[in-house]
């Protein structure tokens, strides 16, 4: 049900540029880690990475002690990482609840599948929109629609990228409590996030990603007082501090 | 603005709620508008199917005239592969301009075996199933090469693979080279001759578009549809996008292989240009483009008005340049005006909500004509 993600030494460019540059990174058991950075500084590359999405150039990725560097992105899934995108990625011409049943059903009858996708549809508040073309979601329910398919299949870790990105504050409320719940019960988080509010709110550990490179990691009170981190994210002029 | 360091200790249940309640309000509105398609009732549709089929069963019996149920051969034998090539690539996104490859490999198979084997009458039918087998082989190889691309190149890949069939069946000694093959020509009584081709036609048919049916059901066909949405989401859902685009392709290749070795008995030559025709394939693709792509009843419609129009066309005008004309500028109408095919547009446009009104409106005028009898002139009209 839990499991410990770590990247350890993971390196990657594209032609001349080098997105991630001996990237080391752990995401603990059972707990909620945040990724932050400034723009371009390889926080989705590292997400891509761990996920089968991207091949590296050198690095490994673990999933508790299993290897899992290189894996398909199917594979990843069913080893039990799942992830959202920036981006949001659903499939606008299937239903909602059609949406919730394209992840593999890990032995479950086709009946308890179902019931787990409705479950889950409550779970984020969007089970009334079950019948409806998952295209025609606003962006903040295709979001929820996101997560809660990512969840079908208990994936032990759960790779969020900007979740809170673009959606109103009343609905990042909601996806935080939902986050903390989720993790309650076990599951790890790794999140990737603009938002400090959201971000120093949730997570238990965080850590700074600098042009493909870990500037600094450690509990968010100690991360938003951390000169180098005020230093290469959020300027000398932050108004956070 | 709330202090970060509470806010991460604050209980979830207030805080829940609130949101949760405003969704299911604009849900039902969404949930009521824009629903997924659907005309008519299940009993309605599953009558309408019936219908169909008994008229499609009589209708040779009906229409002797051999020309009639010629037409009728064909056109059967197009509904079974535009449903054929629907299910591949009306569900998989991955628009295959090549299977023409399968329908020539299908009729090759069939006269040289029939050739071969010495086989006549009914019995060359029994070689429609191994002539689908072959196809569905041979879909199998080509599959793993052009699946591995999308989109774009993807149509350019079986554009290619189709020209190296045809190219191979102009060279090669086992196809006759240009001249082709002669299927054998069964004895049968001339006023009934086209009779047992139809009615297999029919089969083949019925069983594309039940495949289909099962299909679009089936996990396999969600698969499959959540393939040609987003590939790449699917696949980090845990979803084997190549063994399951590879088996849609295959199971299409059978169905076409079976129709193609039908088809080439049926018209009693198999000649490179006519078996690997590039217009049977923009044909088939017209057909579920105008019926409707990714639908059930799409092809079937789409065959059934396309393809007796081109043959009549052909026949009244004895040169192919009018269907021609008619079937590209066709293309374009579709392409630009209804780009999701006849029934999904009709379906999107007769909503449940519209259906309602115009029922109410209808009703109304039907009840203002009781009260007042159409017999007396308008002026008779009060208020």
């Amino acid at each position: 049900m839990t499991a410990t993600l770590r990247a350890d030494g993971v390196s990657k460019s594209f032609g001349g540029l080098q997105a991630l540059a001996d990237c080391s990174l752990t995401a603990e058991a059972g707990r909620i880690t945040g990724l932050i950075g400034p723009n371009g500084s390889g926080k989705t590359t590292l997400f891509n990475a761990i996920t089968g999405y991207e091949r590296i150039d050198s690095g490994q990725v673990y999933l508790d002690e299993q290897r899992i560097t290189g894996a398909s992105p199917q594979r990843v899934f069913s080893l039990g990482v799942g992830r959202t995108f920036q981006l949001t990625r659903i499939f606008p011409r299937l239903t909602v609840l059609e949406n919730m049943l394209v992840p593999a059903n890990r032995g479950r009858s086709t009946r308890e599948h179902r019931e787990r996708a409705m479950d889950l549809l409550a779970f984020t508040g969007i089970a009334s929109h079950a019948r409806a073309l998952a295209g025609t979601l606003s962006y903040g329910q295709r979001k929820l629609l996101e997560l809660a398919y990512v969840l079908v299949a208990d994936p032990a870790v759960v790779l969020l990228d900007e979740p809170a990105g673009g959606v109103n504050p009343s609905l990042i409320h909601h996806i935080t409590d939902r986050i903390r719940e989720l993790n309650a019960a076990g599951r790890t988080f790794l999140i990737v996030e603009h938002n400090m509010e959201f971000v120093m709110g949730l997570c238990h550990q965080v850590t700074v990603l600098d042009s493909g490179s870990v500037v600094a990691s450690g509990p968010p009170e100690v991360i938003r007082t951390d000169p180098r981190v005020l230093d290469a994210y959020l300027g000398t002029e932050a108004d956070d501090a | 603005m709330t202090s970060d360091q509470a806010g991460r200790q604050v209980a979830p249940v207030p805080a829940a709620t609130a949101p949760a309640t405003t969704t299911p309000a604009t849900a039902a509105v969404i949930a009521g508008t824009r629903h997924a398609p659907r005309l008519g009732t299940r009993t309605l549709s599953a009558l309408g199917v019936v219908v169909l089929i008994a008229v499609i069963a009589v209708f040779p019996l009906v229409f002797t005239n051999p020309t009639v149920t010629n037409f009728g051969v064909i056109t059967l034998i197009f509904v079974a592969v535009a449903s054929a090539w629907n299910i591949f690539s009306g569900f998989s996104g991955y628009l295959s301009l090549g299977h023409a490859v399968f329908y020539g490999t299908g009729a090759y198979f069939l006269v040289v075996a029939a050739k071969d084997w010495n086989l006549n009458g009914s019995d060359v039918f029994w070689l429609l199933p191994l002539a689908g087998a072959v196809a569905a082989l041979i879909a199998v190889p080509l599959g793993l090469v052009a699946l591995r691309v999308r989109r774009h190149t993807f149509v350019v890949i079986t554009i290619a693979l189709f020209f190296i069939a045809q190219l191979s069946a102009s060279n090669l000694t086992v196809t006759g080279g240009s001249s082709g093959v002669l299927a054998p020509i069964p004895n049968w009584a001339a006023a009934t001759f086209n009779n047992p081709f139809y009615y297999l036609a029919m089969l083949l048919a019925v069983a594309a578009v039940a495949l289909s049916v099962i299909i679009r059901r089936s996990r396999f066909g969600l698969q499959l549809r959540a393939i040609r949405d987003d590939e790449d989401r699917a696949a980090g859902l845990g979803v084997r996008a190549m063994p399951v685009k590879l088996s849609a392709l295959v199971l299409s290749a059978f169905i076409t292989g079976m129709a193609g070795g039908l088809w080439v008995y049926f018209i009693g030559q198999a000649v490179p240009q006519f078996v690997f025709d590039p217009l049977f394939d923009l044909a088939v693709v017209l057909m579920v483009f105008f019926g409707g792509l990714g639908t059930i009843a799409g092809p079937v419609l789409g065959a059934l008005i396309l393809e007796p129009t081109q043959l009549y066309l052909n026949l009244v005008e004895s040169n192919s340049y009018e269907s021609e004309i008619l079937f590209g500028a066709l293309f374009l109408v579709v392409i630009l005006f209804l780009p999701r095919g006849v029934l999904p547009t009709a379906g999107e446009w007769l909503t449940p909500g519209r259906v309602s009104r115009l029922r109410s409106d209808w009703l109304a005028r039907r009840a203002r004509r009781t009260a007042n009898p159409p017999v007396p002139p308008p002026e008779g009209n009060p208020s």
